[in-house]
């Protein structure tokens, strides 16, 4: 029996503010994770994530992030990959402030 | 200080006009990530969790008030409006944008800085006692080598990829203020029996993931042949320092794994070899560059309005006290500006905060400014009667914490804020640390207490030499927080032990108070410090206070 395939999230740097980005199912990068494309398949996330690390223009440092569906979309699993999510904790800057404003 | 000759400058615009390049083709897809991240690092930018992260180089660890408003106006213009000073006396940007870099570094080189090896598998920021040209208890000011050092290693041939980085830090002083002990070489002015001065050479320490002392290679070097000495160090670990594997690649390793002996022949074969190519331009140049530092005119005037000042303030009495130190000349005091008031991020100064260093400096210091490598400002050459007043205009800057060498001036790296390698954060913890002993008011009582705080085993944070260190680390998808005992960065430089399980998150802070509150009942007299207490009685009774339930889950 294959082992179970714990759920991905292709994650990067955009190139030019270098905060995390997500790859979506219709290929544009996100800064929400709940909008990226959440991969069961290993094949198919393998896949996924070649073809992001050949969009070298737009992002650096693409790779696979373990993460879990739920009723708002995919979110991470792992703390490192949640703080990607909002930012630092001694200031309320990147993402979370960006969110913010946003709203 | 030593300012830029016509030489300096057009190589600095040189690296910044082929950077601008780099960066536009990286923009518009000429490079790929893999071709360009050894260019960016080779200038200092990171690609950090959140954000491209610029690593700028502060020499030495000095400023002067002009570098330092420039660097308040670059965290205005490019950044968020704030610096992080670092554990290596740098200055760290978090918020670059890529295509703003070159125009910062552009900025930089305005006023004499720059980037450049900062990071890679080079020779980096030559760090140096913060102290220097000022301490009480020093030989010569070490910055004028420092400074011949920076020359040398600066886009240096045969350095360009070494093995792996190599930390150079020297002291003039007796008292190691420099971590000389913990770096690849460690410099220690010392004199000969003649009473000239010259170099204790220091090898093969280092923190991180295999923490070592360094060893002593030479215990006398004169001064004249430092460079040839130090090239011929970093010629032969050049040489024979592993490439097949990044943990084993530092210099401590090479010296460990082909002994103390083997690298002394090899590097006195080597030095015997250069010595006669170095043919008196370095020490031509080094009486140049000891010229820039000349020391400034100090003033003699009167002292009594400082006495009175701090018998009319408690609040100044209570900072005279912590922050300031012995200064060789008369009536006057090194200041040390904590950056680290309590529940703030250690290290960190806005840019106002920076500006009014940076005036108090040029109104009443001499033109000089300091970063340590415990993430403070110095003022190097304050006279006592000014003292009121930059106290006065600190206090309005939210500058003037009373902590220098306090349990809430603690040294940490900036973790899984910001740093793409950390396993845990440290940022947290430090403040909530800090704002702790703030609430229970006894870190005066504590006395000198050195917390420092790495969020990985890279050590930064330089956990290993803290009274008490604290390493965070990833267990099992959660942050746990280690705890070793009884380090020491200074002269007498000791590795800490590691007191047991880690603790989580909300233990950390606890556990840190119950020890600290536990070494107050252990102590022989207020006197004995932390360290002393744990060297006089060992782990043991320190454990016992960390684990109080272990005893009873043994019998159980």
């Amino acid at each position: 029996m294959s082992r179970i395939f714990t759920p991905k999230v292709v994650t990067a740097n955009a190139l030019l503010e270098g905060d995390a980005v997500w790859l979506t199912e219709d290929d544009t990068w996100t800064r929400d994770v709940s909008k990226a494309e959440l991969m069961t398949d290993e094949a198919h996330a393998d896949l996924r994530l070649l073809e992001a690390q050949a969009r070298f223009d737009e992002i650096a440092g693409a790779y696979l992030a373990d993460a879990k569906a739920t009723a708002d979309g995919p979110a991470p699993t792992h703390f490192r990959e949640a703080f990607r999510t909002r930012g630092p904790s001694n200031y309320r800057h990147g993402k979370q402030a960006d969110s913010a404003s946003r709203a | 200080m030593y300012t830029y000759n016509d030489f300096d400058e057009a190589f600095v615009r040189a690296r910044v006009a082929q950077f601008r390049g780099q960066v536009k083709r990286r923009v518009d897809g000429s490079l790929t990530e893999d071709e360009f991240k050894p260019l960016r690092l080779m200038n200092g930018l990171y690609l950090q969790l959140h954000a491209y992260m610029l690593r700028v180089a502060v020499p030495y660890g000095t400023l002067n008030p002009d570098q330092m408003r420039q660097l308040a106006y670059i965290a205005d213009r490019w950044d968020k409006g704030y610096g992080h000073f670092t554990t290596r006396q740098n200055i760290q940007y978090n918020w670059p944008k890529l295509p703003d870099v070159p125009d910062m570094l552009e900025a930089l080189a305005d006023v004499g800085m720059h980037a450049i090896q900062t990071s890679g598998n080079t020779i980096r920021n030559v760090t140096a006692d913060h102290f220097a040209g000022a301490a009480a208890d020093e030989i010569e000011d070490p910055r004028p080598v420092a400074e011949l050092l920076r020359q040398w290693s600066t886009d240096h041939p045969e350095f360009q990829f070494l093995p792996r980085k190599f930390k150079i830090a020297v002291t003039g002083a007796a008292h190691d203020r420099a971590v000389t002990k913990a770096h690849d070489i460690g410099l220690r002015m010392v004199r000969n029996t003649a009473g000239e001065p010259g170099f204790e050479v220091i090898v093969g320490g280092g923190l991180g993931r295999t923490p070592m002392v360094g060893k002593v290679l030479r215990s006398f070097l004169p001064k004249a042949e430092l460079l040839p000495y130090c090239e011929a160090i970093v010629s032969v670990y050049n040489l024979l320092g592993r490439r097949d594997n990044k943990y084993k690649a530092r210099i401590k390793i090479t010296v460990h794994e082909n002994g103390l002996e083997k690298i002394q022949e090899l590097v006195e074969a080597r030095f015997a070899t250069i010595r006669e190519s170095f043919t008196g331009h370095d020490q031509a140049l080094l009486t140049e560059i000891e010229a820039a530092f000349a020391p400034p005119a100090f003033v003699g005037k009167s002292t009594d309005g400082y006495e009175a000042n701090r018998l009319a303030n408690p609040a100044f009495r209570s900072w005279t006290d912590t922050n300031l130190s012995a200064h060789k000349a008369d009536g006057y005091a090194i200041v040390s500006i904590s950056i680290k008031k309590h529940g703030n991020t250690p290290g960190d100064a806005t840019s106002d905060q920076m500006r009014v260093m940076a005036d108090l400096a040029e109104q009443y210091g001499h033109g000089e400014l300091r970063i340590s490598h415990e993430q403070n400002v110095i003022l190097p050459h304050v006279h006592k009667s000014d003292l009121a007043k930059v106290y006065a205009a600190l206090r309005e800057a939210d500058l003037a914490t009373a902590n220098i060498g306090l349990a809430s001036d603690i040294i940490a790296c900036p973790g899984m804020d910001y740093c793409a390698l950390a396993t845990a954060r440290s940022i947290p913890v430090a403040q909530e640390i800090a704002t702790r002993f703030d609430t229970l008011k006894i870190e005066h009582e504590i006395g000198p207490l050195k917390i420092k705080i790495s969020g990985c085993i890279n050590a930064c944070g330089h956990h290993h030499v803290g009274h008490i260190g604290i390493l965070g680390l990833d267990r099992a998808g959660v942050e746990n927080y280690q705890i070793t005992l009884g380090g020491d960065g200074t002269e007498t430089t000791t590795i800490g032990e590691r007191a047991g399980p880690g603790f989580s998150a909300v233990e950390i802070v606890p556990a840190i108070e119950r020890l600290v509150l536990g070494y107050l009942d252990l102590r022989r007299d207020a006197d004995e410090t932390f360290l002393q207490a744990y060297r006089r009685l060992g782990r043991e009774p320190f454990k016992a206070i960390l684990y109080p339930n272990e005893d009873k889950a043994n019998a159980a």
